[in-house]
């Protein structure tokens, strides 16, 4: 292999990693708090994207300078993270914490369903374009190898916000709740701590991750009715690979995921796919709890 | 081997968890018919005991032999059908199913057809078999009713029917009366004890009732920090004021 | 398990009789609606365990793509050696995924499932040299015994019938044995079953295969039906609608699941002529208003209709 090739597939390999982590981590916080796996997570990506694009195409017509869009971006997903978050964890989470788990599944599932055709009617089936903040920021190449400078703000923009929650939950108080929370339910309501309203907040966390994680994907695509979808399928890998509720093990699991899929784009392209879930086969069945999971046993 | 009384040994059964002793250097023997009352404060090591044998915690050092034979380290599914079975401190129900399907599950498993597909749970003799079962365990009015219906000390009595509907040749209980109201007490281990008696199962049981374990042991272990402290006749051994300092001191 | 003799031979009258008044299009949906009860049987035994799928569609794709595959090579398109094909390729999917399957519950069964038949639709996506990517593999009619049966017909209908029948007697007779019980125990108890020396796993494992074999012999059915495999037959789309029908079914009896199926084929073709973009917009709703209100499905409506009924006419029959 010679050192140009790799050096793109390094590149493609941290670009995928960058908007995975983005995406899973918000799907594994939100399961390490409220032990729900989220399968509407697909949908707030989604979401974010359209919303995102919809408002800079907007206010680029309006006459918005281009170089304020990335704020535009950000100002979309944030919107919608603060929308669908709380209102998804009030109306029906709060409805089955502590049903079986296979309600739970069930009734995010649905929410992904009523979600992504609400993007359908809002938005419309056709493609949207909105390339300018990617164009704007414009290519630098290395040794030969013309790269997109996008990549660095998605990278950046992933790595702050892995940072960020990181400082949230071991540098904050609301951390520290949101810990006391996970480790004894029964006991932090004794304590007077106001669960219901830690878990919006967590739940609302892991939507902006997903929204955010849309919205800065979607200048470097086409947004369009499914597109959510494998992108959302992936992260459960992601997050399976890494351990459900680890918040490193979703960054080396997106690693995993991001390289071995660029390894596999640039070197056998029939199994881009297939990879993914390969590896997540292999690493549950050794390590069902997944590479920084813990065991959990029951007290009988 | 040679055929002998003894129903389970122990060899300096060994586990701690972090600082905490929790089994050291356990030796004991109990031979076939005895029924045996363990007692001692909380986190002496009673459950844990029951845990290293029935194979739900391995032991770090030490043997467990179960007639004669080396069960160490085996899992409890195998255990259970060389004939050791258990009951729970929590009962250990199916709580979405009638009381009769559950203890016919029992019996299917002991057959050894618990896999089986063609052969329906219902069949007559099984029926026949879990109703009486139910009925010596005085829980034939809730045959048909759905084992969450049960009062505390039903379902205690269930969790232990479904153990013995197993047919074992040691039975362990784990605190059979925690839960159950004062005044229920006697009747639950009167009706176990009746029971057992007259199918001479062998039967281990812990309980932190000194007064249950004086009235129906016929011998008594005493733990204290993982360690069997004092074995003998409950009269003997439950008289000694160490004993009873160590039992009741941190109940 | 009571089998309800009078039940029984309604539904089976209903599905005999009915058709024959109908126009084709209805015989066409009831045929869709009959083999997707066959997968959902599958995937409602598995629920019933306390375990949720959304890979299914692996099994089902197995089925398509035996016959996509037995056309394509061999042009041999006979439904009496294929649909004992599509459950043996099934099952025995099932019996080598299974093995690390029955490792694992909850959370981790759902997306392990997931990502094994993701990995076969990654396949017939991509290996287009063998499997005809994305434009799949056209099947056309099948035969029995060298006579063509066309999908829609009634010999097609029938032919679905009876093999749906078939399957209920078998499914019927697993739910009453001791290992069908067992696994209802799953959701309830797992501690007590080791417990009582019954493996969990092989409960899970014995009830995966079955489902699998299930999931098989749908596919064959669907293949014909449709006239047509494409990779989308194991995506997880796929998975999650056997999921929708057969909890919008309730999984307790398996008249559930077929309600569920029926249901589903005609809400499909009603939902998707008149409002095209909220096909999925429908399904989620519905799903929402079973869990949040309605969780035991249709079939836990009809118990409730059925018990109000009799206990007006003749007082409770349990016992």
């Amino acid at each position: 292999m010679d050192i140009g090739l790799l050096t793109i597939i390094i590149f493609d390999g941290l670009n995928y990693a960058a908007v995975l982590f983005l995406i899973a981590v918000g799907l594994t916080f939100v399961y390490g708090v409220l032990r729900i796996l989220n399968i509407s997570h697909g949908a707030i990506y989604g979401l974010g994207a359209y919303m995102a694009t919809w408002l800079t195409i907007l206010l680029l017509n309006k006459g918005l300078p281009p170089y304020l869009s990335y704020f535009v971006l950000l100002t979309g997903a944030i919107i919608i993270g603060l929308i669908t978050g709380p209102s998804i964890e009030r109306l029906c989470l709060r409805r089955i914490y502590g049903s079986d788990i296979h309600i739970q599944l069930l009734l995010t599932f649905s929410i992904l369903l009523i979600l992504d055709d609400a993007m359908k009617l809002i938005w419309g089936v056709e493609p949207m374009f909105m390339s300018e903040p990617y164009f704007l920021l414009g290519q630098f190449s290395v040794g030969g190898i013309i790269y997109p400078r996008y990549t660095f703000l998605l990278i950046g923009v992933s790595a702050s916000f892995g940072v960020f929650l990181v400082w949230l939950v071991r540098g904050t108080r609301f951390g520290k709740l949101v810990v006391s929370v996970i480790q004894d339910r029964e006991i932090s309501v004794a304590m007077g701590i106001n669960v219901g309203l830690i878990y919006t907040a967590a739940f609302t966390m892991g939507a902006l991750s997903a929204a955010i994680g849309g919205a800065f994907i979607a200048p470097t695509i086409s947004v369009a009715p499914g597109f959510a979808a494998e992108v959302v399928v992936m992260s459960f890998a992601v997050v399976a690979i890494g351990g459900l509720g680890n918040l490193e093990g979703a960054a080396l699991g997106s690693l995993i995921v991001g390289l071995a899929r660029a390894l596999a784009i640039h070197l056998v392209a029939e199994l881009e796919l297939a990879v993914i879930y390969l590896i997540m086969v292999l690493v549950l069945a050794f390590r069902p709890q997944g590479l920084f999971g813990a065991v959990e046993e029951r007290r009988i | 081997m040679v055929e002998t009384p003894l129903i389970l040994q122990t060899v300096d059964l060994t586990k701690h968890f972090g600082m905490i002793k929790a089994a050291e250097r356990i030796s004991v023997e109990v031979n076939q018919g005895e029924l045996v009352g363990i007692v001692g404060a909380n986190g002496s090591g009673k459950t844990t005991f029951l845990n290293l044998i029935t194979g739900y915690l391995k032991p770090e050092r030490g043997r467990i032999l179960l007639m004669g034979r080396d069960t160490t380290g085996l899992p409890p599914r195998t255990i259970t059908r060389l004939g050791v079975a258990r009951s729970f401190q929590v009962p250990q129900l199916y709580r979405h199913m009638r009381v009769l399907e559950s203890v016919l599950l029992s019996l299917a498993a002991e057959s050894g057809n618990g896999g089986s597909f063609w052969q329906p749970l219902f069949k007559e003799s099984r029926r026949a078999e879990a109703l009486e079962t139910l009925k010596r365990f005085g829980l034939s009015a809730y045959a048909h009713r759905p084992t969450s219906e049960l009062p505390e000390g039903g379902r205690k009595l269930l969790d232990i029917a479904l153990s013995f509907a197993l047919k074992p040749k040691l039975l362990l209980m784990d605190e059979p009366t925690s839960g159950v109201s004062i005044e229920d007490k006697f009747e639950v281990m009167d009706t176990l004890v009746k029971v057992l008696q007259e199918s001479n199962v062998t039967t281990i049981f812990v309980e932190h009732d000194m007064e249950v374990v004086q009235r129906y042991g016929w011998r008594v272990l005493v733990f204290d920090e993982g360690q069997v402290i004092a074995d003998g006749k409950p009269d003997n051994v439950l008289a000694d004021p160490e004993v009873r300092k160590t039992v009741l001191g941190r109940v | 398990m009571r089998p309800n003799l009078r039940v029984v031979s309604i539904v089976s009258a209903l599905l005999i009789l009915v058709p024959l008044a109908m126009p084709s299009w209805v015989v066409f949906i009831l045929t869709k609606a009959l083999f997707t009860f066959i997968a959902v049987l599958g995937v409602a035994l598995l629920l019933r365990g306390g375990q949720l799928t959304f890979g299914h569609a692996l099994f089902f794709a197995t089925g398509t793509y035996t016959v996509g595959f037995s056309v394509k090579w061999f042009g041999f398109r006979d439904a009496l050696l294929l649909v004992p094909m599509g459950a043996l390729t099934g099952l025995i999917m099932a019996a080598l995924v299974g093995l690390i399957m029955a490792r694992y519950r909850g959370v981790f069964f759902a997306m392990l499932n997931l990502a094994f038949s993701m990995i076969l639709y990654a396949i017939l996506l991509k290996f287009y040299w063998v499997t005809g990517g994305t434009d799949g593999i056209s099947v056309g009619t099948a035969t029995f015994l060298g006579f063509p049966l066309r999908a829609g017909t009634y010999p097609f209908y029938y032919l679905t019938l009876v093999i749906a029948g078939l399957i209920t007697y078998v499914v019927y007779r697993f739910l009453a044995s001791p290992l069908g019980y067992f696994l209802r125990a799953i959701a309830d108890n797992e501690i007590r079953i080791e417990y009582s020396g019954e493996s969990v796993r092989r409960v899970i494992y014995l009830t995966y295969i079955l489902a699998g074999g299930l999931g098989g012999v749908s596919g064959v059915l669907a293949a014909f039906t449709v006239g047509h495999v494409v990779p989308e037959d194991a995506f997880w789309f796929q998975s999650g609608q056997f999921v929708f029908i057969a909890l919008l079914g309730g999984f307790e009896g398996i008249l559930g699941s077929l309600m569920g199926a029926v249901a589903f084929e005609f809400i499909q073709t009603y939902s998707s002529k008149y409002f095209p973009y909220a096909w999925q917009l429908t399904l989620g709703g519905i799903m929402l208003f079973i869990i949040l209100f309605r969780p035991g499905g249709l079939w836990a409506i009809y118990e409730s209709l059925v018990s109000r009924f009799s206990s007006k006419a003749e007082g409770s029959t349990h016992g």
